[in-house]
């Protein structure tokens, strides 16, 4: 199956099948935990040291508003990457340039972020977040205008410049300019304090890390859900993705669609590192990005590319992280583990025909209703 | 060897596919098969090649029942189906693609080609097939190719013989050399069903005729005792007029002028070279011509999907040539594209959605950036009704339509707003007869009404019903003119590129 074809499968909701569409990424989540299990039985774990993992994991993700706080501040930089990806795959573009975007929408911010002074905590905020954005937008923009005007495919050209973008990164966290003073490792200079989001539990308890950041993730997935299903700017990446020759004949110009989306899509991921940067971490590293952008890419494949099941899988992905850690920590269970169950969950999604092998009886009777 | 299908039903969900069907083909004998799309034709026929399992019902072999588990089955009692769609190995030669499956090696597995070819030279000398089994598939033209498909299956031993559509890619001189083959294979004893939707060869070649509606059978006769009117209306179930009515029309202005137009294909080959012509306003010009001739490539063309080569075209005497989709759209010029699957539709969206795929950005449906959802349902509604488009809602994805019906989509979608010109191309492809009679009429009215419209279609029954003059395109280039009076056996033998 090419990439396409699956971004296909994934995004097609009939609205009569829709107990369907939640149906299998229900089941695919939990055919992986039932793998993991067997996974830590396999490599010696006793029957009731699985249960305390699982419970261990389900408490650092839902046990207390401290684990909460860490499942949405987790879930923030997925959600925004993954809708960006989402809006990709509707116009039919792989985009796997996330993490790039999210690099350089990351490092712009914190070079904003204490670069510029004396500034309002609200004018400065968004000054970080909006640069950040836009570098996102153009460093996807590229890869847009690759593929529309040369015809190169976006899953190779962004994935060198997520290469590009690592060593960029690596590059410039060794500049004077960005480097923290007094430092040899690569590490950039603090962001001010006018330019970090402002935490929304500090009241309750300062260590609480949830920040404003998610709130503006979920003002994302309305636009979002907003341009796709509402602008004939959606309606035309829409058409774009599910049929171009149509779209084509129709009018609608493919190269100008496939440079918009593209750049959209890398805004979203931008934005997404702007806000890890602002919201959590308060400076660069050269890892910071960790692989967000990869998750997103299952994250968007999970909600099937429609902006709401992007919301709900980045919640369960963020879970997934929260909880790892908690279940590293209590149960001695490698946080590898984690990983491996978001793999699972996406193959199980890549390959329906999987699931329904594996429980057929769940399928049979849906059928007869 | 006789077949016999005894009360086979078939259920897709709610949707009774097959209903107590009983049909029955003797060794040499040919059962024509005829239906609408959806009246089950196809399930059936997948029944018997085993890649469905009846719900219930018998099917007999020689009086035997038989039990298919999957086509294998079906292959090894003898029944072989000749697909719409060639499943050839383009690359292959001729003996590869008939052993394909069913190799002939020796104890080391070395494959016996010597063999094969001696196998395909018996087998094709034994029923007319002339073919040199060393050839490349892709070097084939299209009967040829066919007849690969017919050795293919004669090859596996078949006794009874299925196809599908056969003759909806041939040019008439090829559907007379298919015909001798039929007769020959029925000669020897093999039991044929051919599947078709075309009333005049069916009347032609069958000795029984069998007809299906809504997946029950509605009607047996032979061809003596019938004509195509009446198997016409009981394949729609009421009255249909097959012959449209068309009115003498003086024909006016040129509203479209091809001058001189040379097109290059993907492969950067010449598919179109240094035509020219007129269609005038109120005139039906039809482009007759086997498929891949170069007619995609004009209309692309045309239509501003593609930049012509050199030469240019005049739409109402203005230069179109370096145009873009939209520009031409908006000109008043409509476009029915050849494959409403691949360009005319988008499957996944709705019935609305489709229904303004062209049209969304206009003033009418769209305010600033938005699309005023509400407005397209209302409207779309209005286009739904009148182009007689069957659907329980216009939010039903496109997918879920019929043949005909997706299509009716498309044409209601082109000729509901003020148009100047249309492009047909193959307007009635996989469509059932009550939808062609509709379309044809659509078309015909419009050009009643002044629109200039130029139809392309490789069915040459089309084009004789529609047009009033005839242009045959054959390796790119125009090879005759002719007007409406001209006989089919004319227009065929320039459509295979022997000049009259």
């Amino acid at each position: 199956m090419t990439p396409l074809n699956l971004i296909k499968e994934s995004i097609i909701i009939d609205k009569t099948t829709l107990d369907k569409v939640l149906l299998l990424p229900l089941l695919a989540i939990f055919l992986s935990l039932i793998a993991g299990a067997i996974l830590l039985l396999l490599t010696g774990e006793t029957f009731f040291s699985v249960l305390i993992t699982y419970k261990a994991l389900f408490y650092g993700a839902f046990g207390s508003i401290n684990a909460v706080s860490e499942t949405l501040t987790a879930a923030t930089p997925l959600i925004l990457a993954g809708l960006g990806i989402a809006l990709g795959f509707r116009a039919g573009l792989f985009n796997i340039g996330a993490e790039g975007q999210i690099i350089i929408g990351g490092l712009v911010t914190t070079i904003v972020g204490f670069s510029v002074t004396e500034l309002s905590p609200i004018i400065h905020i968004s000054l970080a977040l909006i640069s950040g954005a836009l570098a996102g937008a153009i460093y996807a923009f590229i890869a847009g205008w690759l593929k529309a005007y040369t015809g190169a495919h976006e899953v190779i050209s962004t994935i060198m410049l997520n290469l590009i973008a690592l060593r960029l990164l690596d590059f410039f966290l060794r500049t004077p300019f960005v480097q923290k003073e007094g430092r040899n490792d690569p590490i950039s200079k603090s962001i001010m304090d006018t330019s970090a989001l402002p935490r929304l539990l500090e009241t309750i308890d300062p260590q609480m890390r949830l920040h404003l950041g998610f709130v503006l993730a979920l003002v994302m997935v309305l636009v979002v859900h907003w341009i796709l299903f509402y602008t004939t700017l959606g309606f035309e990446f829409r058409a774009t993705g599910a049929n171009s020759d149509a779209a084509k004949y129709a009018g609608i110009r493919a190269p100008i669609i496939i440079v918009l989306a593209m750049a959209l899509a890398g805004l979203l991921a931008g934005f997404a590192g702007a806000i890890q940067i602002t919201g959590v971490l308060g400076r660069a590293t050269p890892g910071f990005s960790s692989g967000i952008g990869f998750d997103a890419i299952a994250v968007a494949l999970l909600g099937r590319a429609h902006p709401i099941g992007v919301l709900f899988s980045g919640l369960l992905f963020g879970a997934l992280v929260a909880g790892g850690r908690q279940m590293q920590v209590t149960a001695g269970v490698s946080i590898d583990l984690i990983t491996i169950i978001q793999s699972l969950i996406i193959i199980f999604i890549a390959a329906p025909m999987l699931v329904q092998n594996v429980i057929p009886w769940i399928f049979k009777s849906s059928k007869k209703t | 060897m006789d077949i016999e299908l005894k009360g086979i039903t078939k259920k897709f969900g709610p949707v009774v596919a097959n209903s107590e069907i009983n049909l029955r083909v003797n060794g040499g004998e040919i059962l024509g098969l005829l239906g609408e799309n959806g009246a089950g034709k196809t399930t059936l026929m997948n029944i018997l090649s085993g890649l469905y399992k009846p719900d219930h019902g018998d099917i007999l072999i020689n009086g035997v029942q038989q039990n298919f588990k999957n086509p294998g089955d079906a292959i090894f009692s003898g029944i072989g189906m000749v697909h719409q769609h060639f499943m050839l190995v383009p690359v292959f030669s001729v003996a590869e693609n008939v052993i394909l499956g069913v190799e002939p090696t020796d104890r080391f597995n070395y494959l016996k080609i010597k063999e094969a070819h001696n196998k395909v030279k018996e087998i094709s000398s034994k029923y007319g097939l002339e073919v040199d089994p060393t050839a490349t598939i892709d070097q084939l033209p299209v009967g040829i190719q066919q007849r690969v498909e017919i050795i293919k299956v004669l090859f596996r031993s078949a006794e009874v013989l299925v196809f599908d559509e056969p003759t909806a890619v041939l040019t008439p001189q090829e559907v007379v050399e298919f015909f001798k083959i039929l007769k020959t294979l029925r000669d020897a004893g093999k039991a044929i069903v051919f599947i078709s939707h075309k009333l005049n060869e069916v009347i032609k070649i069958v000795d029984r005729i069998s007809i299906l509606r809504s997946g029950k059978v509605v009607g047996e006769t032979i061809p003596r005792e019938s004509s195509e009117k009446k198997l016409a209306s009981l394949m729609v179930g009421r009255p249909v007029n097959l012959s449209v009515k068309r009115e003498k029309k003086a024909s006016g202005l040129a509203l479209l002028s091809v001058n001189n137009i040379s097109i290059l294909n993907e492969k950067r080959e010449p598919a179109v070279s240094n035509i020219n012509f007129k269609v005038n306003q109120g005139e039906i010009v039809g482009i007759a011509g086997v498929q891949g001739n170069g007619q995609t490539e004009l209309i692309e063309a045309l239509t501003g999907n593609r930049k012509p080569s050199q030469g240019q075209f005049l739409f109402f005497n203005q230069n179109c040539t370096s145009m873009l989709p939209r520009q031409i759209h908006k000109m008043g010029i409509r476009h029915i594209p050849e494959d409403r699957q691949k360009s005319g539709i988008i499957t996944e969206f709705s019935v609305a959605e489709n229904l303004v795929l062209n049209t969304y950005y206009q003033d009418i449906y769209s305010k600033g950036p938005l699309l005023k959802k509400e407005k397209v349902k209302s409207e779309t509604k209005k286009i739904i009704k009148k182009f007689d488009i069957r659907t329980s809602s216009e939010e039903i994805i496109a997918g879920n339509l019929s043949g005909g019906n997706q299509q009716k989509l498309v044409v209601g979608r082109e000729m509901s707003n003020k148009m100047k010109f249309l492009i047909a191309a193959q307007p009635t492809r996989g469509v059932d007869v009550g939808s062609i009679e509709y379309i044809h009429n659509q078309i015909v009215s419009a050009r009643n009404e002044g629109n200039g419209i130029l139809l392309v279609s490789t069915e040459l029954e089309e084009i004789l019903a529609l047009s009033d003059r005839i242009l045959v395109l054959f390796r790119g280039k125009i090879v005759a003119e002719f007007d409406s009076t001209v006989s089919p056996s004319e227009i065929g033998l320039a459509m295979a590129g022997i000049a009259a």
